[in-house]
């Protein structure tokens, strides 16, 4: 069991953890997500009492890791995969550690062949792959038998073989009634490896929830619906009509349409109404990957927003309501790389096209003051359809 | 905490019910146990494992093979040869002690014995290794008092034979007088506890600085700095700057080992007897409560 409360850890001026408070608990492999420089590894560090916490404290067991009695045996981790003296043999390198720690050396041996490098045992660990180094600190973690285990970045490195190893290893390990703490940035790994998250980001925590319920509380359930191709009147049609109905529309790269907020048999009632033939409509959900970038990079815009108010801007304003008649809505295109992703550092692609002059057009001042509460309809501001969406884009920009 | 990604997310993907804040998962507080005990009998650990393990870990590098073979070269190498021009230009060396002629070699060891103990700590800052050191002891005090005696240790053994045997071969190739008990006691077992003690004063400032080149540095020019600024010193109202330097810097206390006089300033106050050893013993312990302080309060 490791319990955290209220950890802080500051660099100066930079923030590392902001008030993190969370638990580890035995039997379940808990996956410790967040994106580079997060603080993953700063919290780890700790748990460790390698680093000394700001505000806020961390305890294995009931105690400081510092006062654990029988700590080695207690705590197992792995940091740095490369946290060895590259001119001692690996066999020596566990046998330094296992005499610190009061282990049998026979013990050495039995790591060794479980991490499988009991052939190069006796090799200056200098001329180890970063696989091979990952295997060693596995090793490292394991020579204990601990009941608590800590891995950072366990995976990285490994080949595919060496991936479903370590995945296997950390739930037979949690089966054992271990306590198995992983850090890691892919989500993917994680979803099939944890039973329990807890995400941060920005050195706060985002989530804290089994797998499942990050799945259904973050995953975007949508339905995909195509109208005949070589007949853009039709789309246009649906897409009118089930915005109408109050569904959220977006088309997507390939011509389909994404649609969120409505039911399928309510998709297909009004797709009948409105006399467009459906060639596809089928339910979708958005994988645990585009959940986790979706929470960690609203963490990222919460963060740098200037003005924390944009945040609350209805992302999607949309259709008509300045006007009373109905407009043909123009239906947004889905941008064409990932997602969810984040725009990669320096470059906007979704507000490339949509510079600052672009708001300077009338309707877009009336946008940004007098936010709305976050979960009013969408199409309640200002009629600027075509640039609507980039909005919140251009102010990410901006910082 | 507000919801910070309930904001700005894609358009479109505005989920209405679900976006409330992040739930702290609701667990039971503290059944207080873990849930897996290890076969493999546990005991407490003591000063006695560290001192296993950091004697595992200074023999299992080569440069520690590489420093300290370079040392005893040097001793036995200088010491030999100096003894050899001495019986070739000379035939009577008269009263003088010939054990005198090791100290050039020895004051060149004094870089190894540098070296080596600065890397007993400093690599493993260099390499990360001192997070695992430290996760598998969390006592640093330990830590550092192993790592503090099987150093010391090792450099005081080798140090000792070779002088011992540099000492008996010059004696054997000069016939001059034997050197007294004394004599030898203060050039070999002397001449060694203060290079032991200069080494933990380099595993302190290795310690304080936790990089390699960065301590050595410092280290050497601990040793050299004093002669050579004293050398400039030219100046009248300096004298007494520059003769203390003189008398108090590494090379000239190392010498008094040898019943040299170097160390004496022009009113023959300085150190003598074993007053050198005295004077790095307090140095070094200061430094290495530093150096405990450093690696107690200090993030790894």
């Amino acid at each position: 069991m490791i319990e955290a409360i209220g950890l802080t850890k500051r660099y100066g001026a930079k923030t590392a953890v902001h008030n993190l408070s969370f638990q580890v608990r035995p039997g379940h492999v808990t996956g410790f997500l967040g994106p580079n420089g997060s603080g993953k590894s700063t919290t780890m560090r700790m748990i460790l009492g390698l680093d000394r916490p700001t505000s806020g404290h961390v305890s294995v067991g009931g105690h400081p890791f510092r006062a654990l009695p029988n700590a080695p045996r207690q705590v197992g981790a792995l940091l740095d995969a490369k946290a060895v003296h590259g001119g001692r043999s690996a066999r020596n390198h566990l046998l330094s550690l296992a005499q610190l720690s009061g282990i049998p050396a026979t013990r050495v041996d039995e790591v060794l062949g479980v991490v499988g490098l009991q052939d190069v045992a006796r090799k200056r660990s200098k001329g180890f792959s970063l696989g091979m180094g990952q295997r060693l600190g596995i090793a490292a973690a394991l020579l204990g038998d601990p009941r608590v285990l800590l891995f950072d970045e366990p995976v990285n490195g490994l080949d595919p073989e060496g991936i479903l190893w370590v995945r296997n290893l950390m739930k037979q390990l949690a089966n054992e009634g271990r306590t198995v703490f992983v850090s890691s940035h892919l989500m993917s790994e994680m979803a099939v490896t944890a039973d329990h998250l807890i995400v941060i980001g920005r050195g706060q925590l985002l989530a804290d929830m089994s797998v499942k319920d990050f799945i259904s509380a973050n995953s975007a359930d949508f339905a995909r619906a195509r109208t005949p191709d070589g007949d853009p009147g039709q789309r246009e049609k649906l897409a009118a009509v089930l915005t109408e109905a109050g569904g959220q529309v977006l088309t997507e790269p390939g011509g389909a349409l994404r649609i969120t907020e409505l039911t399928l048999p309510r998709i297909s009632d009004l797709a009948y109404d409105a006399g467009v033939r459906l060639w596809e409509l089928s339910p979708h959900q958005a994988s645990l990957e585009e959940a986790y970038m979706r929470m960690t990079q609203s963490a990222v815009d919460y963060r740098s927003t200037a003005d924390e108010l944009a945040g609350f801007e209805p992302p999607h304003a949309g259709y008509g309501a300045g006007s009373q008649g109905y407009v043909t809505p123009v239906v947004p295109e889905v941008p064409q790389q990932g997602w969810y992703a984040p725009p990669p550092p320096g470059q906007n692609p979704y507000a490339a096209a949509a510079p600052r002059a672009a708001q300077g057009a009338p309707g877009a001042p009336a946008q940004a003051p007098a936010p709305p509460p976050a979960h009013a309809p969408a199409p309640a501001t200002a009629p600027a359809p075509a640039t609507g969406p980039t909005k919140s884009d251009t102010d990410e920009d901006a910082r | 905490m507000t919801t910070p990604y309930q904001q700005g997310p894609r358009p479109g993907y505005q989920q209405g019910p679900h976006s409330g804040p992040p739930q702290p998962h609701g667990h039971a507080p503290g059944d207080g146990s873990f849930g897996y005990t290890s076969p493999i009998p546990a005991r407490p650990t003591h000063l006695g494992d560290a001192v296993a393990s950091e004697w595992t870990k200074i023999r299992s590098v080569r440069s520690t093979m590489w420093t300290l073979g370079v040392m005893v070269a040097l001793i036995l190498g200088i010491g030999l040869l100096t003894a050899a021009a001495v019986a070739a230009t000379s035939d009577d060396v008269g009263n003088e002690n010939v054990l005198i002629l090791g100290f050039f070699g020895v004051l060149l060891a004094t870089m190894c014995v540098i070296t080596l103990g600065v890397l007993v700590i400093s690599s493993e800052y260099g390499t990360g290794l001192i997070r695992s050191t430290l996760t598998a002891c969390p006592s640093r005090g330990r830590v550092l008092a192993a790592k503090s005696l099987v150093f010391s240790l090792v450099v005081f053994v080798v140090s000792t034979v070779t002088t011992l045997v540099t000492g008996a071969l010059q004696v054997a190739v000069l016939d001059g007088r034997s050197p007294t008990g004394e004599e030898w006691f203060r050039s070999t077992v002397g001449v060694s506890l203060y290079l032991a003690v200069l080494g933990l004063l380099s595993l302190a400032v290795g310690g304080l600085i936790r990089h390699s080149a960065g301590a050595i540095t410092v280290m050497i020019g601990l040793v050299l700095l004093p002669l050579v600024m004293a050398m400039f010193m030219l100046s009248e109202s300096l004298t007494w700057l520059r003769e203390a330097m003189f008398t108090y810097s590494i090379p000239a206390q190392l010498s008094v080992f040898y019943g040299s006089d170097v160390s004496l300033d022009s009113v023959g106050s300085g150190p003598r007897g074993w007053e050198p050893l005295w004077i790095m013993l307090v140095v070094t312990a200061v430094a290495m409560v530093g150096a405990y302080f450093s690696l107690d309060r200090r993030d790894v």
